[in-house]
């Protein structure tokens, strides 16, 4: 099993409701707007825009940004400790009561996709409540990032152990591709080849991120085309 | 037993500053620990309440702790690295600078490479380093030759120091205890001589490699990454010769308050100084010639991160820092010093003060452009330290100084015996080395 993610940029309308759904699903700390204008916001999933071109021929475009899940990870290599590594199914997770701190994953991330836990996680009153009980909530001093929803997988398995079958496609999702309401993120096992990631990352606009570098990564996007 | 005046000694003015400690060192020491007790309270709080009490941010996670941590390591090459090539390329006139040089290494040492645990997020989970460390990851690779530099470095600072330690004993110099426990029941006698002189030998050459692989692991940390601005091989030994650049500067300047405050001209003469900066004026060319080389690679490579990583650092934000830096690091050093009306002692002093900080802008201008110009397109990062990482900084100079100043408060910063021993000595030994250089005389014609 290899989990990969599409993104189909020709679907997607740049909403954003992947970004909050990630958030709300894996009880990302909300900052402070003082501490977001220096650059301190907690985002797993975020929305990124790039203007190409120049006026009057400027266009703008905007693409939902996860972690890769490289296959090989520049982040893993660093980290002194093994608070993050590449699991068999080839998510790269995190280890939160393991990592030190030092961030020096975040320094080597060539997406700059983690996050950093700079003061102790707070949440207001009734977002308290809302949390999911599914997801542990990061101490201060750790580095966190997107981890494919890894709760939902174990959850998953557990409810095909139980009924004494396999893991079945659509038996897990991950909370931006379920919440896109254009359709345009699709995640399943990128190995399985019934499954419709398996065509759609064959697909001739298939492409990733800096793809040049090596780090060869799980997550695909459909370039858009006018 | 009765305790005998201090009898006079050829080298009494090294030995001074310990008998008779003025009263302004006990000033200066209690300011210094005002500042110490203050940056604790700061570091305390930081520990309480996260690293979000520093101006760190995403992406430029990485700031003052981590380019201290370089820019102490790369001071520390002063001593050990220096001295003992001095000593093993035989200059006389190392004798009154190898202890000093040492001290350096010693004392900052310890404080840069308790850097790295400043920056933690969670130094309450560092023994994690030991159990469940990675060696694969640079910096476990930098636990390892920073602990193995420091054991080695204060060894070698120890070593030479006991027969100085014996003569402070045998005077009676308070607290004895001390000076007895130091001495190791050091008598001069021929063979031990023989001994401390074949521990010194071994330790200088085993010093040397370990120096230079510390800087080079420390480039390592940046070099391992594929980040634009840090993936580049030259970053070992361009790390290398910042660090003994900055650290001559850091010999040259303590030469210099050492000379003015104990009145040492006899010892640290002009000639010292003079060699000492013709060095520096080298280390800074070679400097030069690895700025440029690294710069102009990236320049011709073109490729588009590292370009705005480049641009960033030639003509953006980072303008007045790097400019400032080639200033400090060559034109000023190469003015003052390759010219000799000005390369007296206050010349030397402005250029060495002038590459400590210009090395330390280096530090700046490695870890944050790269940083800040992430490849994806996120805003440029800003990176503007706080108080409680200035205060840190500013604590991490006032140990130094302290621990400086302790060591001269109890030991001599010139070494007593090797000066005594080059008076007696040093002539001779150099007249047959020189001799043993000239071509052998002609032999005798065989008899027929």
């Amino acid at each position: 099993m290899k989990w990969g993610m599409v993104i189909d940029l020709q679907k997607c309308t740049g909403c954003g409701e992947c970004v909050a759904a990630c958030k709300l699903e894996n009880n990302v700390a909300i900052v402070e707007p003082k501490e977001s204008e220096m650059g301190r916001t907690m985002l797993w999933m975020d929305m990124l825009t790039v203007y190409e071109g120049e006026y009057p021929r400027l266009r703008v475009r905007q693409f939902p940004r996860p972690c890769m899940h490289c296959d090989h990870p520049p982040c893993t290599k660093v980290c002194p400790v093994r608070a993050t590594y590449k699991n068999e199914e080839g998510i790269v997770t995190q280890i939160y009561p393991q990592c030190i701190g030092c961030r020096y994953c975040m320094a080597a991330c060539p997406y700059t996709v983690k996050s950093f836990n700079w003061y102790k996680p707070e949440w207001a009153p009734g977002i308290r409540e809302t949390a999911n009980p599914d997801v542990s909530v990061r101490p201060v001093g750790v580095v966190e990032k997107c981890t494919f929803c890894v709760h939902r997988l174990q959850k998953a398995k557990e409810q095909a152990k139980s009924e004494g079958r396999n893991l079945r496609d659509g038996d897990f999702q991950t909370a931006c591709a379920e919440s896109c309401p254009a359709g345009a993120i699709v995640f399943g096992d990128l190995e399985n080849t019934s499954h419709r990631v398996n065509p759609l990352s064959r697909s001739p606009r298939a492409t990733r991120l800096l793809e040049d570098l090596g780090t060869e990564p799980k997550v695909i996007y459909l370039k858009e085309v006018d | 037993m009765e305790k005998a005046p201090a009898a006079p000694h050829p080298d009494y003015d090294l030995l001074r500053p310990i008998e008779n400690p003025g009263k302004s060192f006990y000033y200066i020491v209690a300011v210094l620990l005002v500042i110490i007790l203050y940056t604790g309270y700061v570091y305390i709080r930081q520990v309480y309440y996260g690293l979000g009490v520093t101006g760190m941010a995403q992406p430029v996670t990485w700031g003052f702790y981590i380019i201290n941590f370089v820019f102490f390591i790369g001071i520390s090459h002063a001593g050990t690295l220096i001295s003992a090539i001095l000593r093993l390329s035989k200059a006389e006139w190392r004798r009154p600078i190898t202890r000093m040089a040492e001290v350096i290494t010693a004392i900052v040492l310890a404080i840069g490479g308790l850097h790295p645990i400043l920056d933690l997020g969670r130094p309450d989970r560092m023994t994690h380093l030991f159990y469940n460390g990675r060696l694969q990851s640079p910096l476990l690779w930098d636990i390892v030759s920073i602990t193995a530099y420091f054991t080695a470095s204060t060894v070698y600072l120890y070593i030479p120091m006991i027969p100085d330690i014996a003569i402070l004993r045998d005077r009676g110099v308070k607290p004895r205890w001390l000076y007895e426990f130091l001495s190791w029941g050091w008598q001069g006698t021929e063979q031990q001589h023989k001994v401390l002189d074949r521990a010194m030998n071994i330790l200088m050459v085993v010093v040397i490699p370990i120096a230079v692989s510390v800087h080079t692991i420390i480039s390592y940390i940046f070099a391992m990454t594929v980040q634009p601005g840090w993936h580049s091989t030259i970053f070992g030994p361009y790390f290398v010769v910042g660090a003994i650049f900055s650290g001559i500067a850091a010999i040259l300047v303590l030469m210099i308050v050492f000379r003015k405050i104990f009145h040492l001209e006899r010892y640290l003469k002009l000639i010292h100084f003079n060699y000492l900066s013709v060095l520096l004026l080298v280390m800074s060319l070679l400097w030069f010639y690895f700025t440029f080389s690294e710069y102009l690679t990236g320049y011709y490579g073109h490729e588009p991160n590292e370009m705005r990583v480049f641009w960033y650092k030639f003509s953006g934000a980072f303008a007045p820092y790097f400019w400032t830096m080639v200033t400090c690091n060559f034109l000023l050093p190469l003015i003052l010093l390759s010219n000799r009306k000005t390369r007296t002692i206050p010349g030397i002093l402005i250029a060495s003060i002038s590459v400590i900080i210009g090395m330390w802008l280096e530090r700046l201008i490695i870890v944050v452009p790269s940083l800040a110009n992430p490849r994806l397109s996120y805003p440029t990062g800003i990176y503007i330290p706080s108080h409680t990482e200035w205060m840190l900084f500013l604590g991490g100079v006032s140990v130094f100084i302290l621990g400086y100043m302790m060591f001269a408060r109890f030991f001599p910063v010139i070494s007593v015996w090797e000066i005594q021993e080059g008076r007696q000595e040093s002539a001779k030994t150099v007249t047959e080395r020189i001799t043993s250089y000239m071509p052998d005389p002609e032999p005798p014609l065989a008899k027929g």
